[in-house]
């Protein structure tokens, strides 16, 4: 029991942060019908962006401190939003009525266009941080085995948390939300009605990529190590949770992460590390097997 | 208001409308008329820069709109009601009247969101309802008070008849009617509905294969040997 609490709380936290790629991933897909394969690849900008913040606070002698922190994080949501407004901008504005397999290619070529930058202008070794945020409290006790929760993982859950309620109420209840959704059920229509569509889009790439970089910055801080490969596995994963939720969906894609989190670290807990992507990996298999709209998406097919 | 001079538009390669002359006067109400594929719809979206213009000038109050982007034009106070309505379908009501009011000035938005439910009780019925369960002549009135909700100068209309039974054909005529007198809002509106585009607006153009063929009031073509036999008793374009 105290086993499975402790595995739970590691799979919550993972799961926080596939979400918070997942959103980008979902939104993208449900503005412009394409899967942004570049969009891990924001999250390992994210988590460098993170790195050398925290690098250089700590230069400063002040990495450890809620200040700190919060500069780091403005700092990384601010260079991956950048990032995520110029990759529309390149790759993709100008294949928006290409065939779809067009901006496809694009994003994997902006991909492995990401990843080779970032290699050759960090190194390809994998990059350590010493641990920034330090201790947290046991919650139970059983025998030898404690269960703890750290303060870092209260953190990055309270964030995700944070971050997800923020951005449900702009997508709900704001006029830029409304933009949004009536873009992505009508962008011809939400035109005559003055909205600026590729404004609307720049701006889906924009929180999307934000959103991903504090991913990116929550795994510097959990795991303490990157490089510049991490972008790839982890943006397949955030898109399984993507496609398990629903894509498309929002909701889906928070509920995708979460479950994807869960599933690995269970999986490591009882089952075997080693194969722990293969579980996640079964799970994008069955549901686009069994059900391809996903847990809450809905089908494609839609009454006029 | 709005002006089209030898307006010449398509899609790729294909030709749609070739050299289009019409005007709208204020406070008027002129109707296009033809069978399918006239290009009356054509006509229309190529006023919002979708597909845009390849020759001609369109102006409209004093500005030239011929290259601005559709968004632009909307903004001006030229709203489009297009063909299919075009409701969001997963947007409430209020939502997707909210988004005909998203350039409009917020200060009115409450009244006018309330002359728009006093003049379609059917929508306050529906208020928080998705729009892609309403019926089609429900959807119609919802596309028709979400383009009111802009305030606009000028109102493009595209078939509000289309799909709808007799019935609520007439109410959408009446309605279209009372809108312009008391929006004082000029319409341009295309219809297959010869005989009732015919008898609500001022003046009226007949098209044929993108070309304007006849122009007149709307009594004068409804009195046309011609236009009747080819439009309104049992013709093409009925």
């Amino acid at each position: 029991m105290e086993y499975f609490l402790q595995q739970v709380i590691n799979g919550v936290t993972l799961g926080g942060i596939y979400g918070l790629i997942a959103i980008g991933y979902t939104m993208v897909y449900g503005i412009i019908g394409m899967i942004n394969f570049a969009h891990g690849e924001v999250y390992m900008l994210g988590a460098f962006t993170a790195l050398i913040a925290f690098l250089a606070a700590t230069l400063l002698g002040g990495a450890d401190s809620a200040l700190g922190l919060a500069i780091a994080l403005v700092a990384t949501m601010g260079f991956t939003a950048l990032w995520g407004w110029a990759i529309e901008r390149v790759a993709y504005r100008r294949l928006r009525k290409a065939p779809r397999l067009a901006p496809l290619i694009s994003a994997i070529g902006m991909s492995v266009v990401l990843q080779n930058f970032v290699q050759v202008t960090q190194g390809a070794r994998v990059k350590p941080l010493p641990p920034v945020v330090h201790g947290g409290f046991t919650l139970m006790q059983a025998g030898t085995f404690k269960v703890d929760l750290s303060w870092l993982q209260i953190g990055i859950l309270l964030l995700t948390l944070a971050l997800m309620a923020g951005f449900t109420w702009v997508i709900t209840k704001t006029p830029l939300g409304r933009a949004q959704r009536a873009t992505q059920q009508d962008a011809k229509m939400a035109a005559l009605l003055g909205i600026d569509v590729d404004r609307v889009i720049s701006t889906t790439f924009v929180i999307g990529a934000a959103l991903a970089g504090v991913a990116g910055l929550m795994v510097t801080l959990y795991y303490g190590v990157i490089d510049f490969y991490i972008g790839f596995l982890a943006g397949i994963k955030a898109f399984t949770a993507a496609v398990l939720g629903g894509i498309g969906s929002l909701p889906g894609a928070m509920l995708g992460g979460l479950l994807i989190g869960l599933i690995e670290a269970l999986w490591s807990g009882y089952f075997s590390i080693e194969y722990k992507d293969i579980a996640a990996f079964s799970v994008l298999i069955l549901v686009l097997l069994f059900r391809p709209s996903g847990l809450l998406g809905r089908p494609d097919v839609e009454k006029v | 208001m709005l002006r089209l001079e030898g307006v010449e538009s398509g899609y790729g390669r294909t030709t749609a409308l070739f050299g289009i002359d019409l005007h709208v006067a204020p406070g008027e109400i002129v109707a296009l008329i033809g069978a399918n594929g006239a290009g009356k719809t054509t006509s229309l979206m190529t006023v919002c820069g979708n597909p845009r213009a390849k020759a001609g000038r369109i102006r409209f109050g004093g500005d030239d709109i011929t290259n601005l982007p559709t968004h632009a034009i909307a903004r001006l106070g030229l709203a489009h009601c297009p063909e299919g309505r075009h409701v969001f379908p997963r947007m409430s009501v209020l939502e997707n009247l909210q988004m005909g009011a998203a350039f409009a000035d917020p200060a009115h938005f409450h009244g006018d969101l309330e002359r728009m439910l006093e003049r379609f009780p059917r929508l306050r019925e529906r208020l928080h309802q998705r729009g892609g369960t309403l019926s089609g002549g429900e959807q119609q009135m919802l596309a028709i008070a979400r383009a009111l909700m802009s305030r606009p100068r000028l109102l493009l209309l595209d078939e509000p008849s289309l799909g709808l039974a007799p019935m609520i054909v007439r109410d959408i005529f009446a309605l279209i009617e009372r809108v312009s007198a008391e929006d004082k809002v000029s319409i341009l509106l295309v219809e297959q509905n010869a005989y009732h585009a015919l008898k609500l607006a001022h003046r009226a153009h007949v098209m044929v294969q993108g070309r304007i063929v006849a122009s007149g009031t709307g009594a004068e073509l409804l009195a046309d040997r011609d236009i009747r036999a080819h439009y309104l008793e049992g013709g093409a374009g009925v």
